[in-house]
């Protein structure tokens, strides 16, 4: 049952402005308890329960960041229409739940690999958004310095070990990071993220087994938007329960589109991988972009498929809702943020796009770490084109 | 390069000279500097059935003289003069394999970042005895037994080094790192510049590879030809226990990733080593033997092809220079350039295949860089472009053989 706080407007106050009015809230951490829309399906262990403890300041704060996040991908389209985006453009919106929740369920101890729909991940493990258009762009100032594009955002501060191109392989990397987290003894757990269509992958059980095995703090987390690509997940998978497939590893299915179910999984998912070794997590969710810029995505379901997810299960909208229902803000407010938003967003590409292109010498640098001291320019070290630093 | 006991990286000077190789072993080479030491190399054969195996029989073969402390034994005579031997204790004797493991445990004394991962390193000592004494000594959390799952451990052993720590991961057999291509070009090679700098990979990735006693073609592979454009990566080849151990030492400590590639028939060689703490160059190549006429240049095993070659080519009046490259990525064409220019023809021998391999790549290296310098075209000998059968004979005529070495240096040298 979700308690209802008094309302402010009952006090007579008079609404100050968004700011300050958001300062006003953001001091307020009185828990809230919100039910996940859907319970939880489990896979070898008890699943955690319906209720999940809130504030009003973390639901206006998902309320923030997800609209950023939706914001900033969809100016990524136009960006990649206008042509100033090469390449591959793989986008998020639809699954920002997904990203908020985790954040909101671990710390920047604990790490996230993902494969190459990191935008938003990027963003929320304290990327700026500076940062993401710049790389996006192939500018200096983009977090691989340009040269690694969409598909490789890094943040090696907050642990975010990207952004990887080829699917499936991030999964034996995170692993990897799980059993480097176990043997320096950290008490942290890695989420190693991929889709429905890289869960097909031979790695991926290589990768649980030996996690298993050696009992590393690892989760994996299947991010289910039923499409890999172009192929539905019942043309590609057997069985499509992403969640049971670990066999032996425990499972746990969530509602994906909805920000407190992710987060309350994810918490879960932590207390059991610090305990008991890996977990897989799968998040039910939707992507209402195609898999990439290149790919409409409407010849392989219907636009009323699309549009009936957006109407039901938008993450952003229920979030809202729930803002609404809770008084925190107004419609207006809403919409004021929404506006601020776009505003911050327009500005970072702006921003960015004055940024210049790196300079034709980062072309042979970080091919081999500095110090190394040769010059490497080909297996036959020729005089050169450029020295390396 | 002087930081080496010091415990920096095993870098190179940004300028290569033979001064510099000095410099990497300053500290042995204050107390040594005089002597002028012949080492004995006892070669333990295995059962060979006589024709032109590379140690022929059972007996010992002398090595030209080679300071035992300098890798490129530039004041190395030719002849041998008689000197004084070195006193017993200044080395000790061991085999190929057990140097790796010596530079390996020494390694991991130092530095609790560096672990091992592989199939049956751990309990079972390794498939080569690499690894033997590693399990008990260090606990099984630093010498992992993995199972059978190539792509999956060596992305995981790629994942651990994005983090910090430094793994060496152990192909039972080079072939079987193909199941790890993926890994290793995409995430080992690239991630370094993909993520514009921030994370490092210090990855060792080794294993033995190469021709041996017929094994059958899918366990006879060459893969140092099929990792050689991978950028951002390191290959050496190491062919003796005294460079075994270096370059073992120098890979951990590199922060690069290295593919080290050792040789299923070199595991059993038999070399006197220093005591002391030493480590050899990545980058550079070996002078194995001095000379006027024509710079052979080979790596691991091709090596003693190469040098049982020189010997019936010193009788019949030649005088060749044997260079071991060592370093398959980046090639060391200072040395390489120094020996071209002193005798104007080169030939390669090498257990690659002859398309696309490091053979094809030197000389193409060696015509862009050197041509003015040549007197004849570069000579490759590489082994056939087929899989290696199993039946004994056809199998020695895939690789190359001192008497074809001979017969080219001969037609090089008219």
């Amino acid at each position: 049952m979700a308690l209802s706080r008094l309302s402010s407007r009952s006090n007579g106050i008079a609404r100050p402005f968004s700011a300050a009015f958001n300062r006003f809230i953001s001091t307020d951490t009185t828990p809230i308890t919100i039910e996940t829309s859907l319970p939880f399906t489990a896979h070898l262990c008890d699943p955690p329960s319906r209720s999940v403890e809130s504030s009003s300041q973390e639901l206006l704060d998902f309320f923030r960041t997800m609209a950023l996040m939706r914001r900033m991908e969809i100016a990524a389209d136009s960006l990649y229409k206008a042509k100033l985006i090469r390449g591959f453009c793989h986008l998020y919106d639809g699954q920002e739940a997904v990203a908020i929740g985790m954040e909101a369920a671990i710390t920047k101890k604990d790490a996230i690999i993902t494969a190459y729909r990191d935008h938003c991940i990027f963003l929320g493990r304290g990327g700026s958004l500076h940062e993401v258009f710049s790389e996006l762009m192939g500018r200096q100032a983009g977090c691989s310095k340009g040269k690694g594009g969409s598909m490789h955002f890094y943040k090696k501060d907050s642990s975010f070990y990207g952004g990887h191109g080829i699917v499936g392989a991030q999964v034996p990397l995170g692993c990897g990071v799980a059993f480097a987290q176990k043997y320096n003894k950290e008490e942290a757990v890695t989420f190693a993220l991929y889709g429905d269509g890289a869960a097909n992958q031979g790695q991926l059980f290589e990768a649980l087994n030996i996690s298993a095995l050696w009992d590393l703090p690892a989760i994996l987390v299947c991010e289910n938007n039923h499409y890999g690509m172009g192929t539905a997940e019942w043309r590609a998978a057997k069985s499509p329960s992403y969640y049971k497939r670990g066999d032996y590893v425990p499972g746990l299915k969530v509602d994906g589109m909805d920000a407190f179910a992710v987060k309350q999984a994810c918490k879960f998912a932590k207390d059991h991988a610090l305990e008991k070794g890996p977990i897989i997590l799968e998040m039910d969710t939707y992507r209402y972009h195609g898999h990439s810029m290149s790919d409409p995505g409407s010849t392989y379901r219907t636009r009323d498929e699309i549009s009936g997810v957006r109407q039901e299960r938008d993450p952003i909208e229920r979030i809202k809702k729930l803002v609404l229902s809770h008084d925190l803000a107004t419609e207006k407010e809403l919409k004021d943020m929404e506006k601020e938003i776009r505003k911050e967003v327009d500005d970072a590409i702006a921003k960015a796009k004055d940024c210049p292109m790196p300079e034709p010498s980062e072309l042979f640098t970080n091919v081999y770490v500095k110090g190394f001291g040769t010059e490497s320019f080909g297996p036959d070290r020729k005089e050169v084109k450029a020295a390396l630093p | 390069m002087s930081a080496i006991l010091q415990g920096a990286g095993a870098g190179a000077a940004a300028a290569l000279s033979p001064f510099n190789s000095i410099d990497s072993n300053k500290l042995v080479a204050h107390s040594r500097s005089s002597l002028s030491v012949r080492s004995k190399r006892y070669i333990v054969a295995g059962s060979d059935e006589g024709t032109n195996k590379s140690f022929g029989s059972s007996s010992l073969i002398a090595r030209r003289s080679q300071p035992l402390m300098i890798p490129n034994a530039v004041a190395a005579t030719k002849a041998d003069t008689a000197s004084s031997s070195t006193p017993s204790k200044s080395g000790h004797e061991l085999l190929l394999f057990e140097a790796l493991q010596e530079g390996l445990e020494e390694e991991m004394d130092r530095d609790p970042h560096v672990c091992v991962m592989g199939e049956d390193v751990g309990h079972y000592g390794g498939s080569y005895k690499v690894t033997k004494g590693l399990a008990d000594k260090f606990g099984d959390l630093r010498v992992l037994d993995t199972p059978i799952c190539e792509n999956a451990f060596t992305g995981m052993g790629i994942g651990a080094a994005m983090t910090g720590l430094r793994p060496v991961i152990e192909g039972m057999n080079m072939g079987f790192l193909l199941l790890a291509f993926n890994q290793i070009s995409n995430n080992c090679g690239m991630l370094h510049y993909t993520s514009g700098g921030q994370f490092t990979i210090p990855v060792v990735i080794r294993g033995p590879g190469g021709v041996g006693r017929q094994l059958g073609a899918e366990h006879s592979q060459r893969l140092e030809s099929y990792f050689q454009s991978i950028p951002g990566i390191q290959m050496v080849a190491c062919s003796t226990p005294y460079n075994a151990k270096g370059l073992m030492k120098a890979a951990i400590r590199s922060e690069n990733p290295v593919i080290l590639f050792e040789h299923v028939l070199l595991y059993n060689l038999k070399e006197s080593i220093p005591d002391e703490e030493y480590i050899c160059n990545l980058e550079e190549a070996e002078m194995v033997r001095p000379g006027e006429h024509i710079t052979i240049l080979t790596y691991s095993r091709m090596r003693y092809h190469a040098m049982q070659a020189a010997k019936t080519l010193v009788n019949k009046g030649y005088d060749p220079e044997v260079i071991d490259i060592r370093s398959l990525k980046p090639f060391d064409l200072h040395t390489i350039g120094n020996s071209v220019k002193k005798t104007h023809r080169v030939l390669i021998v090498e257990e690659c295949m002859r398309t696309g391999g490091i053979g094809a790549s030197l000389t193409a290296a060696i015509n862009e860089n050197f041509h003015d310098y040549l007197d004849a075209p570069v000579m490759c000998l590489s082994s056939q472009d087929v899989p290696t059968p199993y039946a004994g004979t056809l199998e020695e005529w895939t690789v190359v053989q001192p008497a074809q070495i001979v017969t080219a240096v001969e037609q090089l040298c008219q």
